[in-house]
């Protein structure tokens, strides 16, 4: 909503300029955006007025005119407008001028003939967008008057961005009604007499939507000048709210819209047959709307009609068949009133966002109707002559917005805001609002007004109150916290903490977009059910996430491009299942590693590509972060976005946490990478599980170590060697360690060697060698029958 | 030496000019052998005691032992220098360059959005705040109709939704975890809700998912004096200065009375930084509590707002581009 400081201060009188006024708005809740000159600077562009134009005689288009701007001697200047004619006032931009565009009047030659200025149009004056000649300054206008005094445009803008409850400020009225109220002036409104009638053409209605539409007014005006032009002073306010200036019947409604909040509407009366009829519209009903767009209506949908059938979408916009038009004569103005629910969502799902819906939508004052007709006839007369027909208005008092009393208790308002305040202040903060205020016993018994559709409860009022008291003065008092106690738990690894470990490991935290293309998702996961949006952004957004790795990816490919040589990040997140039902979230810890292993170092050393073993050790030690005795175990597995051979699924006490694996080299392929990263992804939840560590003792007695080289088959994973190992070789085998794994020509082949170290320790007494021999032969025993494995002497 | 006899003197300076003369380890013990040891110069001279007066034979050993003593002493001088010597020469020959980079990866760092959350979690935390959380797609009750967003509500237009095809939504803000934490824990409550956002729109000032945090706290004579309380302490503790903040009306269907939240930057400048309000007692019924038993307040804060203000970012995107160099600024 913008509001011309001018304007408001028509019917106010408030200390400070623009900017305090802008002030004091958005701390009582109308949050302005912008303060802003109306116009752009003008000094030195008087009201010219034509007194002789001739042809140039070198240019066909361009005539010379002799122009008085109220100095000794008429300026000679040269023009190119079509519309420039003797007797026309017009602004001249005199020598020495800048206009907006920071071109700059010299006086010169134009085609060998002087021209001492520059005849404007409103749009070289920054007045308009575009124009199509000369802007046309009332024939009295004094030359020489700076035309900066003659149209006002010392005037200031202060655009305020309402919010949704606030449809009684979507007017000049009612800003300056909150203006008044926040500053405890007397606001002069606008007095609009009643219009008598010269005739008796009136169009009947049929209110046949109760609660939808309770009031309707209208009123017949006959015979109105198409050739009237809207004056300026409407034009520049209309132009200062942002509303463009068409004709004079349209521009009136808009003048009224803006002055009162009353959408208006204005039908050709030559096109409507019989009655008015307020109704719901029937299935199958179609309407052509006045931006040409045919809307396909429903029963939900209220529409104004006649004998013929819908002439309009009540309260959002009108329709073409019926529409006025410059040449109109004859006119019929609506000024009715459209409950909140009739209109509601109706303009979003046609796609009409209206001045009228918006403020129907968020409701408008339903004692204004006849207000609004009788000042838009008053202002139509005044410009376009005709003669009105009496007002026509038919009302539902029974089908009003219920305005029941409100009940404000004293102790509750003190209660919610925390603050204090004597009876007096309330009542007349209140009061100032134009609500009607009864002290009762406990408080205030509080009637809302007709333009305030946001007052239903108790604390609707608390809020008024404080707002106008100001949300400043309420004091700041410290809540006594309960005294609670930090959790600390050990049980459950707290997020932060598998952050850091992943940190510490030179991880950066990436952080993606949870929407991914469906396509790459498809290439890396398979097809399977997903969460789709019904309205992406854009077409490669279209799909929830089903894991982290395209949004990694994305990553690898975007830091590649910026010359990134090693990526080495994860991200914490949410990913999408799609159940039978609903969709499923899971939090995930996902991550992905390229380039060499380690940085390029000066000490040199081959730059190796970093393979699985490297990441395994950060996937440990996330484990260890969950407390003792929770390793991971690492079984080969398949997962389509990974290479075979080198993709492991990832186990703790049986339970899969997940996958480990170098990205399959079709993938690589298809997004162009040389070499693979190393992608895992990790179930959050159940990485979190964790278990307090438990005590043993430790032995004060020696350990012994005993090397085995094992042959055994390529296939066999060391893991199970250990597996088997630490079975068959009990407490007393403390540790298996893999310290070498050959295979080559010195051994047959499928066959490889795995070397063991078998870390042995008693508690209680020094191992004996035949006590560790039988360890050894127990571990050798177990790899022969279950792997029929041998030892390599 | 008075009692060094002519041949003595002569031997035992040579001895020692040679001792002077040795330039290394291998020398200098070749001097030792070559006098000191058994068939040695001076050892000869002992053994050539024999030859003399029985008289003059205790003046003339000890002399030869003086000799002995005094070449020596002078051999374990000449080799502690040389050692030293050897020593300084190896250390010189080894040394390294320290200003050479360290090996090994470096640290990497935590996205400056986790770094803002959890800064605010600790802080909230502080005051008995606990963490609750809620789904990231939501159902229309708990997003928008729990918090007092009516079907066709003009304020579901402050919104623009993202929906799934079976009619729920991405959350479009935190709140609904509002709702969700009563559910699960009942009240009194005192929680913040953390996560992410998603909205419709994408320009310089809007990306399409982005994160909130959420407060609650419902309990006994809660007021809006104490909503002030906390969010001003937030501010300060947040950005550890001392910071000028204004609170002023405004709406959000679920709280009432509803405020915006603006903080005075070191430029002069309002800036805003998140919503908050006591909350509506629609949302508290809705949660099965008692509006007339309970009051409470509720405030919702922009994460990514926050970090711009904190680390001088000053386009939102870069959060989503995930640019390492940009990432590298906050380890």
């Amino acid at each position: 909503m913008k509001v011309s400081e001018r304007w408001l201060r028509e019917w106010l009188e408030v200390e400070g300029d623009a900017v305090r006024i802008a002030e004091q708005l958005t701390m009582a809740g109308l949050e302005v955006d912008g303060v802003a000159p109306c116009a752009p600077p003008l000094a030195g562009v008087v009201v010219g007025r034509v007194l002789e134009v001739g042809q140039h005689p070198d240019a066909d288009r361009l005539s010379l005119c002799q122009v008085d701007v109220g100095a000794a001697a008429p300026l000679q200047i040269v023009c190119g407008a079509s519309n420039v004619r003797a007797g026309g006032a017009y602004p001249v931009a005199t020598a020495g001028t800048r206009l907006p565009d920071g071109l700059k009047i010299k006086r010169g030659k134009l085609r060998g003939q002087v021209s001492e200025g520059m005849l404007c149009s409103a749009a070289e004056l920054g007045l308009a967008e575009n124009a199509a000649g000369l802007l046309d300054l009332p024939a009295e206008a004094l030359p020489g008057t700076a035309v900066t005094e003659l149209l006002g445009l010392d005037d200031t803008v202060i655009d305020i961005d309402l919010t949704p409850n606030r449809a009684d400020c979507f007017s000049m009225l009612g800003v300056a009604r909150d203006l008044a109220a926040i500053n405890g002036v007397q606001l002069a409104e606008p007095e609009v007499p009643a219009v008598a009638p010269t005739e008796d053409e009136s169009v009947g209605v049929v209110l046949d939507a109760g609660a939808a539409c309770p009031v309707f007014a209208s009123r017949v005006i006959s015979g109105i000048d198409p050739n009237a032009v809207t004056p300026l002073w409407m034009t520049e306010r209309l132009r200062r709210a942002g509303i463009k200036s068409l004709y004079p019947a349209v521009d009136v409604t808009n003048y009224v819209l803006l002055e009162l909040g009353q959408p208006m509407h204005a039908y050709d009366r030559a096109r409507l047959q019989g009655e008015f009829v307020v109704r719901w519209a029937r299935p199958g009903e179609t309407l052509e709307l006045i931006n040409t767009q045919t809307a396909e209506l429903d029963s939900d949908v209220l529409v104004v009609a006649d004998a013929t059938g819908p002439l309009g979408m009540a309260g959002v916009m009108g329709g073409a068949a019926s529409a006025v038009s410059a040449a109109t004569i004859d006119i019929v103005l609506e000024s009715a009133f459209f409950a909140p629910s009739a209109v509601a969502g109706r303009a979003r799902r046609f796609g009409l966002h209206t001045d009228a819906s918006l403020r129907f939508e968020r409701g408008v004052d339903f004692s204004n109707q006849v207000r609004a007709l009788e000042r838009a006839t008053q202002l139509l007369l005044d410009i376009a002559g005709g003669r009105p027909g009496p007002v026509h208005e038919q009302r539902m008092a029974a089908h009003l917005p219920p305005r029941p009393a409100v009940h404000l208790r004293r102790e509750r308002l003190a209660r919610v805001l925390g603050l204090e305040l004597d009876d007096n202040t309330v009542a007349e903060l209140l009061q100032r609002l134009g609500l009607e205020v009864v002290a009762v016993s406990d408080g205030w018994d509080v009637t809302p007004s007709a333009a305030r559709f946001d007052i239903a409860i108790e604390e609707d009022l608390i809020e008024e109150v404080a707002r106008l008291h100001g949300y400043g003065r309420v004091p700041a008092v410290a809540q006594p916290a309960p005294t609670q106690l930090a959790a600390a738990t050990e049980t459950r690894v707290a997020p932060a903490q598998l952050r850091a470990t992943l940190a510490s490991r030179g991880y950066l935290e990436v952080v993606t977009y949870s929407f991914v293309d469906p396509a790459e998702q498809e290439l890396l996961l398979g097809a399977a059910p997903e969460t789709r949006l019904a309205n992406p952004l854009a077409s490669d957004m279209a799909v929830m996430r089903r894991s982290l790795l395209p949004g990694l990816l994305a990553v690898l490919s975007a830091n590649r491009k910026r010359q990134q040589e090693r990526v080495r990040v994860f991200e914490y997140g949410v990913t999408f299942g799609h159940g039978a039902d609903a969709a499923t979230e899971s939090v995930l810890l996902g991550g992905l590693v390229w380039g060499s292993a380690l940085p390029e170092h000066w000490s040199g050393g081959a730059a190796r590509p970093v393979d699985i073993f490297d990441i395994k050790s950060d996937l440990d030690a996330l484990a260890q972060q969950s407390g003792f005795g929770n390793g991971l175990n690492y079984v080969k597995a398949e997962h389509a976005a990974l290479r075979p051979g080198r993709t492991a699924r990832v186990e703790r006490d049986g339970a899969v946490l997940g996958w480990l694996g170098e990205l399959h080299p079709r993938i690589c392929r298809a997004i162009g990478l040389a070499t693979a990263p190393v992608v895992f992804e990790l179930d959050a939840t159940g990485l979190r599980e964790a278990t307090p560590p438990r005590y043993r003792a430790v032995s004060r007695f020696p350990s012994v170590r005993r090397d085995l080289a094992v042959l055994v088959a390529e296939e066999v994973p060391a893991s199970d060697l250990v597996d088997v190992a630490r079975m068959q070789g009990g407490a007393v085998l403390r540790d298996v360690i893999v310290f070498d794994v050959y295979t080559g020509d010195a051994i047959e082949k499928g066959l490889k060697s795995v070397a063991l170290g078998l870390i042995l320790q008693e508690t209680s007494s020094t191992l004996t060698e035949p006590e560790i021999d039988r360890v050894v032969h127990s571990v050798v025993t177990g790899f022969s029958e279950r792997f029929n494995a041998s030892i390599r002497e | 030496m008075g009692g060094m006899n002519a041949e003595l003197k002569p031997l035992l300076d040579a001895a020692l000019e040679k001792v002077a003369a040795s330039r290394d380890l291998a020398a200098l013990d070749a001097v030792r052998v070559d006098y000191l040891g058994k068939k040695g110069q001076l050892t000869q001279q002992l053994k050539s005691l024999g030859g003399l007066p029985a008289a003059e034979r205790p003046a003339a050993g000890q002399a030869i032992n003086a000799a002995k003593a005094e070449l020596a002493a002078a051999l374990a001088e000449r080799k502690e220098m040389l050692e030293a010597a050897a020593l300084a020469a190896s250390l010189q020959a080894d040394a390294v360059d320290v200003s050479l980079p360290g090996r090994g990866e470096p640290v990497g760092g935590l996205h400056p959005v986790t770094r803002t959350l959890q800064r605010i979690e600790r802080i909230f935390a502080g005051a008995g705040f606990a963490v609750a959380e809620g789904p990231e797609i939501e159902d229309d009750f708990h997003n928008f109709t729990a918090l007092n967003f009516p079907p066709d509500h003009p304020a579901r237009a402050m919104h623009d939704t993202f929906f799934v095809a079976d009619g729920r939504v991405l959350r479009t803000h935190t709140s609904p975890v509002q709702i969700r934490a009563i559910e699960a824990r009942g009240v009194p409550i005192r929680v913040i809700a953390p996560g992410k956002v998603y909205r419709c729109d994408s320009d310089q000032t809007h990306t399409p998912m982005f994160h909130q945090v959420e407060g609650l706290v419902v309990d006994d004579g809660v007021s809006f004096a104490h909503l002030k309380a906390v969010m001003h302490e937030f501010v300060e503790r947040f950005f550890e200065r001392p910071v000028e903040m204004r609170f002023r009306p405004s709406y959000f269907p679920f709280t009432e009375p509803s405020a915006e939240m603006d903080i005075l930057s070191e430029a002069g400048k309002w800036l805003e930084i998140g919503g908050c309000g006591m909350v509506h007692p629609n949302v508290l019924r809705s949660a099965g509590v008692d509006p007339e038993r309970y009051t409470g307040y509720a405030f919702g804060m922009g994460v990514e707002r926050l970090a711009m203000l904190r680390y001088g970012v000053d386009d939102l995107r870069v959060f989503f581009d995930n640019d390492l160099r940009f990432l590298r600024q906050f380890v």
